[in-house]
């Protein structure tokens, strides 16, 4: 019983469920650590995932799919930056804008364009020579036959902290994200950091959800997200602002999820509603009680003004 | 490299700033303004708050754009958009509120905003390094891997001097830098300020405090209300004639200290300890008593305990442990509406927060407390807005406030002017027990006057005042006793006419008192 419920493929189930998290879930951490936050990640990765489908489904190519992708969010990003940044928006309210927007225009767009559901053959699997083939605890095929976005998703995890960390760039978005006016004072500019960010995280959200339509899933339907891109922005929160901190939620709560789908298909009912609740559960007991001291960015959601 | 080498700056031999005018939505900030400063001097900008010295300062150094007017950098003339352009062009600022990020190391601070000499990767090893050089230089000691959040105030400073020194600044602006200093921290500064006027930087003293502008300054310029008033060179200046410069009108400098009869205990408290907002102990066994007819002032670096002192007399913060009495009864854990009955008044020292709420007018703030008692109270549960209005208008009346009138909303009047009225508003319920803390912080000195003038009166009427206040000058001008808090506790009190500014300073960073 319980060799089935943890088997190999459970985990490898979790690494590939915890793309869309990874994706989304970094690039608002990035946004959050500037300053701002971006409610409507579910938006730009439901907009993300039916372009990158579409293209897909008319050209073939995977590789044109992504780009659909990652324009998709840049242009979604720029128009929320302009909002936030620029206009000073109420960024808790603009993001629930982004988020209907991008429900809703994807469905319509799904229904006049495609009408319904189609799969398309998505990223395959990628064997890595050699390593693939270790059968020693399944780490082969936990670790070693995935999708390509999969990869560059784990990957991410060690350049955004290092980016952080170490680079001019990191200093900079930290240095926003907590005090703008010395920022601001230092020579910075405010506002092109956190476009950049804003508009990396969109982009990140973008391919979060090709990662859904052209890897994982391979088919676009309506409100194909449901709920991811809320779940990554727990994450955020989950992961205290931190890279590793977010993987580590993306692994637990994608974790939960393919151990559902595992007692499914082992025949034991449990409604997947608590797949989709979990998180949120679990990460306002994580938050209640975690330490104080952490990198929480202490200008999220406000905007920055000299008072000129 | 050699320290020398690691050291070089920029030179300017002389910036001039010509018909500078700065126009807010409803104010003239900055007036047709001429000012000028040379290499190797200290240019002191002395004026009230609101005159216009950081306007004009924070103009220089680009953050802030001129409406009209002209910077000349050595007869040619610049034009200083950004903070950037000006750190470009060897000018740099100490801010009042220091623009450090609180969760950066001192290093990172300090590489904030500049080009890596490793590309895009950081270079934090040679900063530390080149700041070490330079701290060495000015005997500025400051650990590069720090973070600043566990740097105290005096420190923070010092990072900031070394971080516009290590950017090149030719020319250093320093924004009220000794409002947060002890006495021998000034002296320190005062110290690093010749040695760079000796390197041939230029100076900009931004100050209100009238006997450290006379004692560093080469030259001093006046403003107020937006204008120049004129510009003397410090050996022909009196400290009456420059307050008369800042003020417009001849000021009393000194107070009359009648002798009062000191009545009975009024506040007493029994080694009280509370919490700080980090959870620290903020408040460390502090054991005080304040009775009737006295002035108990509190002196101390901002962030020794002075606000979670006057927070947990005020009812705002938890005890954690001790006891405090009113008049003999224990009220340690009252609300402050209790302790308002009680005869507790409480000056905020966040007047914008925690005195009045912006949004409200003139009126309304007068009865935040006392809306639901009488007079102000009809039918039991109605306004009484007649009553409220009328009390308000008395109260601007005998308390000078200038405002157009009751239903303006608070926010539009000037900062003395509205602790005017919290002064009012605190004074009206005639309190046993009156804790000040920061009554003065930035307001201007006419209303400061006042403000003292109506505390001695307060005194006079047999309450006792806990006068809690970062500015010596007014500890040492008010006060019958003063207690310095050091790191939570109290180190010491001292009878005023037995204080000296050196043993208070002393006192300040730490020392305990030394028995007579």
């Amino acid at each position: 019983m319980i060799e089935n419920i943890l088997a190999p493929s459970v985990f490898a189930t979790c690494l590939r469920l915890s793309t869309p998290y990874l994706f989304a879930g970094i690039g608002e951490m990035f946004g959050q650590r500037s300053g701002m936050l971006n409610l409507g990640v579910e938006g730009v990765m439901l907009m993300g995932a039916f372009f990158a489908h579409y293209v897909v489904l008319n050209t073939g190519s995977l590789l044109l799919g992504v780009i659909a992708a990652l324009v998709v969010g840049l242009v979604m990003g720029v128009a929320i930056a302009f909002v936030n940044v620029t206009l000073k928006a109420e960024q808790g309210i603009s993001g629930i804008g982004v988020y209907l927007f991008g429900l809703g225009m994807s469905e319509l767009l799904f229904k006049t364009l495609v009408g319904t559901p189609r799969s398309v053959s998505g990223f395959p699997p990628l064997h890595i020579p050699v390593l693939s083939d270790i059968e020693f605890l399944g780490i082969g095929q936990i670790f070693f036959q995935h999708n390509l976005l999969v990869y560059v998703a784990f990957a991410l995890v060690p350049i955004s902290a290092y980016v952080l960390r170490r680079t001019p760039l990191g200093l900079m978005i930290r240095a926003v994200g907590q005090t703008p006016e010395a920022a601001d004072a230092m020579g910075i500019n405010v506002a092109r950091v956190r476009y950049m960010t804003v508009i990396f995280g969109a982009m990140m959200a973008g391919l979060a959800g090709a990662s859904l339509s052209i890897a994982l899933l391979n088919v676009f339907q309506q409100n194909l997200t449901s709920g991811l891109g809320f779940i990554a922005i727990a994450l955020v929160y989950f992961g205290r602002w931190r890279p590793v901190g977010v993987m580590s939620g993306a692994l637990l709560f994608s974790f939960v999820n393919a151990l559902q789908l595992q007692i499914s298909a082992i025949g034991i009912d449990v409604p997947s509603e608590f797949a989709v609740m979990a998180p949120y559960v679990i990460t306002i007991i994580a938050l209640v009680f975690a330490s104080k001291q952490t990198e929480k960015p202490t200008a999220l959601t406000k905007p920055f003004d000299r008072g000129e | 490299m050699t320290a020398s080498a690691l050291v070089e700056h920029q030179r300017i031999d002389q910036l001039q700033m010509r018909g500078i005018v700065k126009q807010f939505p409803g104010v003239l900030a900055v007036d047709h303004v001429d000012f000028d400063v040379r290499a190797g001097e200290i240019h002191a900008l002395l004026g009230e708050n609101g005159a216009g010295k950081s306007t004009l300062m924070k103009i220089l150094y680009g953050l802030y754009h001129a409406d009209e007017g002209s910077v000349l950098i050595d007869g040619v003339e610049s034009s200083i958009r950004t903070p950037h352009a000006a750190i470009q062009r060897g000018i740099g600022m100490v801010h009042q509120h220091f623009m450090l990020v609180p969760s950066l190391t001192v290093a990172e601070n300090v590489a904030l905003g500049l080009k890596s000499s490793r590309g895009w990767r950081l270079d934090l090893d040679v900063v530390a390094k080149k700041l070490g050089a330079l701290s060495e230089r000015y005997n500025l000691k400051v650990d590069p891997n720090i973070p600043i959040w566990q740097l105290a105030v005096g420190e923070q400073q010092r990072v900031e001097i070394l971080r516009a020194l290590y950017k090149g600044a030719a020319l250093l602006i320093l924004d009220e830098p000794t409002a947060v200093l002890t006495p021998q921290e000034v002296d320190d500064l005062f110290r690093v300020l010749g040695q760079m006027t000796e390197d041939g930087r230029a100076i900009i003293f931004i100050s209100h405090k009238l006997h450290e502008v006379l004692k560093i300054s080469h030259r001093i310029t006046v403003l107020r209300d937006g204008r120049r008033v004129d510009t003397i060179p410090t050996s022909t200046a009196t400290k009456s004639l420059l307050a008369e410069m800042m003020v417009g009108r001849p000021v009393v400098l000194e107070y009359q200290h009648q002798a009062t009869k000191r009545g009975g205990e009024r506040l007493q408290l029994n080694s009280v300890s509370a919490l700080s907002n980090r959870g620290e102990l903020g408040l460390k066994e502090v054991s005080l008593a304040v009775y009737g007819g006295e002035i108990v002032g509190v002196a101390g670096v901002s962030g020794n305990g002075q606000t979670e002192l006057a927070q947990v007399i005020a009812g705002l913060r938890p005890v954690k442990s001790g006891q405090i009495m009113v008049d003999g009864k224990d009220v340690t854990a009252k609300s402050p509406s209790e302790l308002q009955l009680l005869g507790v008044s409480y000056i905020p020292e966040e007047r914008m927060e925690d005195g009045v709420i912006k949004e409200f007018t003139v009126a309304e703030n007068f009865v935040l407390q006392d809306h639901g008692r009488k007079p102000f109270i009809s039918a039991g549960f109605l306004l009484n807005l007649r009553a409220i209005d009328s009390a308000c208008r008395e109260a601007i009346r005998q308390y000078e406030i200038k405002t157009p009138g009751t239903e303006t909303p608070i926010k539009s009047l000037s900062g003395g002017n509205i602790q005017k009225l919290v002064l009012a508003r605190e004074l009206s319920r005639k309190p046993q027990v009156l804790i000040a803390a920061q009554p003065t912080r930035g307001v201007d000195i006419g209303a400061s006057e006042y403000i003292h003038h109506r505390l001695l009166d307060e005194r006079q009427k047999g309450t006792a005042i806990l006068l809690i206040s970062e500015d010596l000058d007014e500890i040492m001008a008010l006060s019958d006793r003063i207690a310095v808090m050091y790191e939570g506790r109290i180190v010491g009190v001292v009878p005023r006419e037995q204080a000296t500014l050196r043993q208070i300073g002393a006192m300040m960073a730490g020392a305990e008192l030394e028995s007579p």
